[in-house]
């Protein structure tokens, strides 16, 4: 058995986040107390664990209920949450979680191992219709729950009270990772059962926060959970999220003192002003996260289905230019995988921005003469803008491009079918890493498995070699064998890469805009796990 | 009377059925996939397909229809895909607010519409008339979120006179009306204006003014109830005018009606809260038409309805 050493091994793997911010523990130096108001533009869809998959709940979500692992406040290093510890069998096949007996559930029961089954079974039941119900394959007997054949795990044991045995089908070096996703989240069985759809509206989880009131269309508080098994927080007594607020009116009643967190953000056409304004200075902070932004070369259709015209589009865009466009809020890229992901390469160079040389290999290609193509773009500001820079850049090497503006949805139906979106800008829908592991960058969107009709992976492409290789990779459960798992993610990345099915265009940085009132490590501001912020360590400096 | 309005009701049930029917092919037939939308990215072909069956989106369109037709007759609009809640209460939950802007409205394009109107018309040609005019004519023309975000800025922002968006006291209220009511307001003055010439014009005006009434009095005893009866059909009319422009407004101002439920919906492809949002309007429209129709009734006894 290997007790907790593979979590040393992840925090490792895991890097800390740009932000740098030192984790948010230390509960003397912030004030207890208070209440805060957060805006939203959309209203809040669901607070179902299992449910719940946008980056607008993410967070509260993660505040409500608890999973058997957590991340460090403000980084991506794993730790123990609901479970104190756990072992791993050297096969690498069977997780044992012995669990905190300290834990209550909002409605004042004692959270057990029968919770921690009970939670499993019914995210991967596919009567739940979970959209992470897929990231629990791996457990023994998912194939059997998924196609109705049973009606529980089977791999999922409870040992006693306190202590729950997890058994693989096949090694999965992500699995620890998985077990700290929302979908993960330990929820009690009588209360899914009082409410049954309608758990969403009335969640009850083990989490810091509990929700007070929700008024449709309009509030949601969350209260503190005077219960909370972590002593010391969280530091605010109450939190009123207010929904349907635009983000310019959030940002004017923010400088007015009327809102403390502008959830949305900087809205883009305010961002260089707000920045450049002395008294948002300090306010503003600056984080990176686990996100690419990407045009898809679907490599089935004609000319993308050439490798030369793939790799001339690479060196066509002019990538910095972009990030002007979006006012800076981003770094240009040159590989799938941002900076903050474990397996980031920082010696490849991937194709430098050259025009002439891109000219020259449609020529080769046998475009010399140039072609014409479309690009979809989710309609949105920037979107519309940065595919407008795209198309001049192409226009230059003898593309010429027809924008396809749509509704976030039509693009997204457009991407998954194999012969209509020849490219595909990914700005608004680009992929945020579910967790800080390399692999979550590859089956979707750029895997064999994503590669099916209404899938992700909108450039079609499919390298069954690579996909071995990927398969291989997250075999790798031991934790002595964690540098070479990444050193294998990172070539995997650089090949893919080199086969140019993507222009890897930009990383995007969130900023994350607060009142002058709220304290907290800036980490937790831009935690990027729990998306946007980390509700349970930030505090405000009037509280008691 | 009866016989009438049990034939509007009649018709009024057909048009719904066609609304419904019309709006669920439409959206039959946009290319986004509602599933993939619920599933999300990271879902396996077998957790959408799985949904796509409980959805009983897998089904052909007639059945589909049925499904949701047969609902709708018990009273059922159906869960949202995306919310997961019944689509009856989210409407439940905002209609309130969305009545209440519009009765606001109303009230306020009616007072600016027809004071503007009246004023012009017995001022007519003077620089009063076409100062007004110019005024309605910025009011039809300018859009109501550019409107909006001008007023939310002068009066909250820099004067602080009412609040930064929200819902809840009078003071939230106004400038979404006001938005909302500058629109009509400039329809109903121009109405209210040609109306009213052509009533002061007639020969009844000229033998109050011949019996030696008042100015005061030939207007608003003897003109203006005359020149109000095409006004009284248009807000029939205006209520689907609304329903349109409370999309915008209400996505300016944060308020929690259900113009800004609809917007949401869309963006996600949340089918059965378009339909009853769709189908809420259409009855707005049908029901305000109707109103508009007695009201006339009351107002000119020569009106029969037939």
């Amino acid at each position: 058995m290997k007790i907790n050493r593979i979590l040393r091994c992840i925090g490792v793997l895991g890097i800390v986040c740009a932000a740098g911010s030192a984790s948010a523990q230390t509960s003397g130096q912030y004030k207890h107390g208070g209440d805060i108001v957060v805006t939203y533009k959309d209203d809040v869809s669901t607070l179902d664990p299992a449910i719940g998959y946008d980056w607008q709940n993410w967070s509260m979500i993660k505040s409500l209920f608890d999973a058997l692992l957590d991340y460090q406040p403000g980084t991506t290093i794993l730790k123990t949450d609901l479970a104190k510890e756990y072992a791993i069998s050297d096969d690498g096949l069977t997780y044992t979680f012995k669990l905190r007996d300290d834990v209550k559930f909002h409605n004042g029961r004692k959270m057990t191992a029968k919770d921690v089954q009970y939670s499993l079974n019914r995210v991967s039941n596919p009567k739940t219709q979970s959209p992470g119900a897929g990231f629990f394959a791996s457990i023994k007997g998912f194939d059997e729950l998924s196609s109705g054949k049973a009606q529980s795990l089977s791999g999922v044991s409870v040992v006693d009270d306190y202590t729950v045995k997890i058994q693989l089908s096949r090694p999965d070096a992500t699995f620890l990772h998985v077990m700290a996703l929302n979908f993960a989240s330990i929820v009690p069985q009588e209360a899914v059962e009082k409410w049954g759809e309608d758990f969403g509206k009335h969640p009850v989880g083990t989490g810091a926060y509990k929700l007070g009131e929700w008024t449709l269309g309009q509030r949601l508080v969350f209260v503190k959970n005077a219960d909370y098994y972590h002593k010391g927080v969280p530091y605010i007594d109450k939190i009123t999220v207010e929904v349907g607020q635009e983000p310019i009116v959030a940002l004017l009643r923010l400088e007015r003192g009327e809102v403390d967190i502008a959830g949305d953000g900087i809205p883009p056409a305010k961002f260089l002003q707000t920045k450049n304004d002395p008294k948002f200075k300090d306010l503003i902070v600056e984080g990176s996260q686990l996100h690419t932004g990407y045009i898809t070369l679907n490599v089935k259709m004609k000319p993308f289905d050439n490798l030369k015209v793939r790799q001339a589009v690479n060196m066509a865009v002019n990538k910095k230019r972009i990030t002007r466009i979006i006012n800076g809020r981003a770094v240009p890229a040159n590989q799938p995988l941002p900076p903050l992901m474990p397996g980031y390469d920082k010696t490849y160079k991937g194709f430098s921005f050259d025009p002439e040389k891109a000219k020259k290999l449609m020529a080769e290609a046998g475009y010399a003469d140039g072609v014409t193509t479309e690009l979809y773009v989710a309609n949105t500001d920037p979107q519309p803008r940065i595919a407008q820079a795209i198309q001049q850049d192409l226009a230059n090497i003898g593309i010429k491009v027809e924008i396809k503006s749509l509704a976030q949805a039509n693009v997204i139906a457009a991407g998954g079918e194999p012969d209509q979106a020849p490219m595909v800008w990914s700005g608004g829908m680009a992929w945020i890493a579910d967790f800080p592991d390399p692999s979550n960058f590859y089956g979707p969107i750029l895997g064999c498995s994503g590669a099916v009709k209404g899938g992700w992976n909108w450039s079609w492409y499919c390298n069954k070699a690579i996909d071995k290789r990927a398969i291989a990779a997250d075999s790798m459960t031991d934790p002595k064998d964690v540098g070479k798992r990444e050193a294998a993610w990172r070539k995997i990345f650089t090949d893919i890469q080199d086969d140019a099915p993507w222009v890897p265009v930009f990383n995007e940085q969130r900023f994350t805009i607060r009142s002058p009132r709220l304290a907290g490590p800036d980490g937790v501001f831009v935690d990027p796990v729990h998306i946007p912020v980390h509700y349970d360590f930030i505090s405000v400096k009037d509280g008691m | 009377m009866t016989s009438y309005l049990f034939r509007r009701i009649a018709e009024a049930v057909l048009i719904l059925i066609g609304i419904s029917f019309i709006t669920y092919i439409l959206l039959f037939l946009v290319p986004a996939d509602p599933v993939r939308q619920i599933a999300g990215r990271s879902a396996t072909p077998e957790t959408v397909e799985n949904i796509r069956r409980q959805l009983g989106l897998d089904l052909p369109f007639y059945q589909q229809y049925w499904r949701y037709f047969s609902g709708l007759i018990q009273g059922d609009l159906g869960r949202s895909y995306i919310q997961k809640t019944e689509v009856s209460a989210l409407i439940n939950a905002r209609l309130p607010a969305s009545l209440l802007l519009m009765v606001a409205a109303i009230a306020t394009e009616l007072v600016i519409g027809l004071l503007m109107g009246v004023v012009s018309a017995i001022r007519r040609n003077s620089n009063t008339d076409q100062v007004l005019m110019v005024l309605s004519f910025i009011g039809v023309s300018a859009p109501q979120f550019v409107v909006g975000i001008i007023l939310l800025y002068v009066f909250a922002v820099v004067l602080e006179w009412f609040p930064i968006g929200g819902y809840g006291t009078w003071q939230h209220v106004v400038l979404p009306a006001t938005t909302l009511g500058i629109l009509g307001a400039g329809w109903y003055s121009r109405m209210m204006r040609s109306s009213m010439l052509n009533v002061l014009g007639q020969d009844f005006v000229r033998t109050a003014r011949a019996k030696g009434l008042s100015r005061v009095r030939v207007i608003f005893r003897h003109a203006v109830p005359n020149a109000l009866l095409p006004i009284i059909a248009m807000i029939g009319i205006d209520v689907g005018i609304f329903m349109s422009g409370i999309v915008v407004v209400e996505s300016v101002y944060g308020w929690p009606g259900i113009g800004q439920l609809a917007w949401q919906a869309i963006q996600r492809v949340d089918i059965p809260i378009i339909m009853g949002v769709t189908l809420v309007a259409a009855c707005a429209i049908v029901i305000g038409n109707l109103l508009a129709d007695i009201i006339a009734l009351f107002v000119d006894p020569r009106i029969k309805l037939k």
